[in-house]
């Protein structure tokens, strides 16, 4: 028997790559969950990628996939949906893919505010590597390539597409599966570019490293520091020390550009067809 | 826009007249002189067309959507120089391995780094046939006059729809703002291929199918058509899923550099002049071949028997017009260029012992004048009584 989701997956392409444990899987059926419940024409979906564990997801799912260079899967998901407005264009990223290599990307997909739904399987850690630091690796903890300990500060992804002009910016993690899935349908609904930070456990890279012995640690850990973002508000920053908001953290809408660019093609034909 | 009456353009200009009537439709670019008039002309021209124009952050950027654009369907194109060009360079990588068609311009000025942003060279040779990493073939084409510049875009959009790879063209600062008077061919005369559709109903269609012969390319498929298939820079099998099955890997890369060296009959020809009868042989391509086309002329109005090779594609170096002057056993080959020495190394590859190569480098900027290829020309006719 067909199991629901199956028809949205490539089953002949699993096993997938992932390790025992790994966030990676629930964040993607979270996403096809969330397909699903709204009913999103397949054949006018794409999913774009870059390079990573994360960026593997694509592969096994059953749409028009690209899997492009590491940290430039928004630039190429640009591309597309500049040249067809009509698709439904989903980029699936890393922490490292979408913050360190691909951050101007980011920053300035969030600011054209082109409508593309970026999720970004944030694990803290570069995985497909094995284990360097990545500008999500927070200040103290350990990686192959911070020995001693993390000496930068890492970014707030939805504070840093927030601070890009972001019109949508929601964060969630693989501990609150249903609740992901929900935050992933708001962001597919939106008319605009929409950014969720899914937070991922890595147990092989980073939890070994960073005394959270097995995935249940990691997701007890999500669970234990999340805040629903309207507790969040109420808190004062003593409360917030240690914690982190979850839920939509931004939805102010704005004018989607491929829809600006279009009226603007209307314009620019009356006109050359004015001048004939 | 208007064929067929005398117009004054820009090469640059007639670069984006040429591509926009071999239907491109998405141009993503960043400015860099001397290449920003193709990306100003762009957003300009395109949407009158329906064509889209987006300045994206930077080149790797620009290179990405273009690629982007270009798998959603339309023809797709950006322009850059030098410094630029390197930045394109990985994703131009993955362009060559994943078979997205589309053309990428390079206005090349001096180098390394910034050099001289507003000055002539053609130091991109090698960048633009080994830029980006791993084996592959990559086709380069050239123009040497305004006109030229139109039609070799067309050209550059047939090869890289028909062939399903990046096309390069190499233009130069020389021919980029060059003002010349053309009168652009009809649009009825202009070959203009469409990009081959898949024959084969979703299920069946292999995007990546291997015929057993390299000439014959699969058609690709646009996203959003029902296909659903996978695109990756990873080595893959014929279905575009990666593998790391040595033979299929090795196969595929093989597939990818043999479709474009097995056609090499098919790209631009070079343009011969006087070359049945010459002693000696002028081997140049884009701006500098304007002067070592004068050189020659001059020189045959003294009675010197000089001819002129004229490249028009670059790469894959078409050794054929060389191979049958190595045959009459002339005095030299001469390769005038504006770099050290980097088109001359095939030549050089090609000649071997038969005669001297001999090359006429120049940096900084100033052109090579035709009075300094002809006493090239004079000495190895005349020997040392040259004057
Ligand atoms: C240009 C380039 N630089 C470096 C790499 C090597 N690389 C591959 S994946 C990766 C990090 C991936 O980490 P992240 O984006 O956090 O995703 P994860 O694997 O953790 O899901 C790196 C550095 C590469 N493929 N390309």
């Amino acid at each position: 028997m067909a199991l629901p989701l199956e028809k949205y997956l490539r089953v002949g392409k699993l096993p997938h790559i992932w390790c025992p444990g790994c966030g990676h899987g629930i964040i993607t059926q979270a996403i096809i969950r969330a397909i699903d419940e709204l009913g999103l024409d397949t054949q006018k979906t794409v999913v774009v990628s870059g390079i990573g564990c994360s960026s593997r997801a694509p592969g096994y799912m059953n749409f028009d996939t690209l899997h492009t260079t590491h940290g430039r899967a928004i630039a190429f998901a640009t591309g597309i949906k500049m040249a067809n407005p009509e698709l439904k264009v989903i980029v699936i990223t890393g922490d490292g893919d979408a913050a360190a290599i691909g951050g101007n990307h980011l920053i300035h997909a969030a600011r054209r505010n082109i409508g593309l739904t970026v999720i970004c399987f944030n694990n803290n850690i570069y995985g497909m590597t094995s284990g360097q630091y990545s500008p999500l690796t927070p200040t103290g903890s350990y990686a192959s390539t911070a020995p001693y300990g993390m000496v930068e500060r890492p970014f707030d992804l939805c504070e840093l597409v927030k601070g890009a002009g972001g019109t949508f910016v929601a964060r969630s993690t693989a501990y609150h599966a249903r609740h992901l899935t929900n935050v992933i349908k708001d962001a597919l609904k939106y008319d605009g570019f929409a950014f969720v930070d899914a937070l991922s456990q890595c147990p092989t890279y980073f939890g070994r490293r960073n005394r959270l012995r097995t995935p249940m640690d990691m997701l007890n850990w999500m669970r234990d520091h999340a805040v629903s973002a309207s507790s969040w508000e109420k808190m004062s920053p003593e409360e917030r020390e240690g914690k982190f908001p979850i839920g939509v953290l931004v939805n102010q809408p704005s004018r989607e550009l491929t829809k600006v660019y279009g009226e603007i093609l209307a314009q620019a034909r009356k006109e050359a067809g004015a001048n004939a | 826009m208007k064929e067929g009456k005398p117009r004054l353009l820009l090469g640059n200009e007639a670069c984006v007249e040429g591509a926009i009537a071999a239907g491109l439709k998405f141009f993503a670019g960043y400015p860099i002189t001397p290449s920003t008039e193709i990306a100003e002309l762009c957003a300009q021209y395109l949407p009158q067309v329906g064509g889209k124009f987006i300045q994206m952050e930077d080149e790797i950027a620009s290179m990405a959507a273009v690629c982007g654009a270009s798998l959603a369907g339309v023809k797709s194109m950006t322009a850059t120089s030098g410094p630029g060009f390197s930045l394109k360079q990985e994703n131009i990588g993955f362009a060559v391995q994943a078979e997205i068609p589309c053309v990428v311009v390079d206005v090349q000025r001096v180098g390394p780094s910034t050099g001289m942003p507003t000055s002539a060279a053609q130091g991109d040779v090698m960048q633009s046939r080994w830029g980006t990493h791993g084996d592959h073939e990559i086709v380069v084409l050239s123009p040497s006059s305004v006109l030229e510049a139109y039609t070799l875009t067309v050209t550059a959009f047939n090869i890289a729809e028909e062939l399903r790879t990046p096309v390069i063209l190499l233009m130069d600062e020389m021919v980029g703002h060059l003002r010349e008077k053309v009168i652009l061919p009809d649009r009825s005369e202009l070959m203009v291929k469409a990009r081959p559709k898949p024959d084969l109903p979703p299920g069946q269609y292999k995007p990546y199918a291997d015929y057993g012969d390299p000439a014959k390319v699969a058609p690709l498929a646009a996203f959003g058509e029902g296909y659903r298939f996978h695109v990756t820079g990873l080595t893959h099998g014929e279905d575009g899923f990666p593998t790391n099955n040595p033979d299929v890997g090795a196969r595929q890369i093989k597939r990818i550099s043999e479709k474009i060296a097995s056609r090499k009959k098919d790209l631009p020809q070079p343009e011969e002049l006087f070359t049945d009868d010459a002693e000696v042989f002028v081997f140049a391509f884009g701006g500098t071949a304007r002067s070592a086309k004068k050189a020659v002329r001059d020189a045959r109005a003294m009675g010197l028997k000089a001819g002129l090779i004229r490249a028009i594609t670059v790469w894959p170096f078409l050794e054929e017009p060389l191979l049958r002057a190595k045959a009459k056993k002339p005095k030299a080959v001469i390769v005038p260029e504006m770099n050290l020495g980097q088109i001359i190394l095939p030549v050089k590859r090609v000649m071997g012992d038969a005669c001297p190569v001999i090359g006429i480098n120049k940096v900084g900027g100033r052109y090579i004048e035709p009075d300094e290829i002809l006493d090239a020309i004079k000495e190895a006719i005349l020997g040392g009584s040259a004057s």
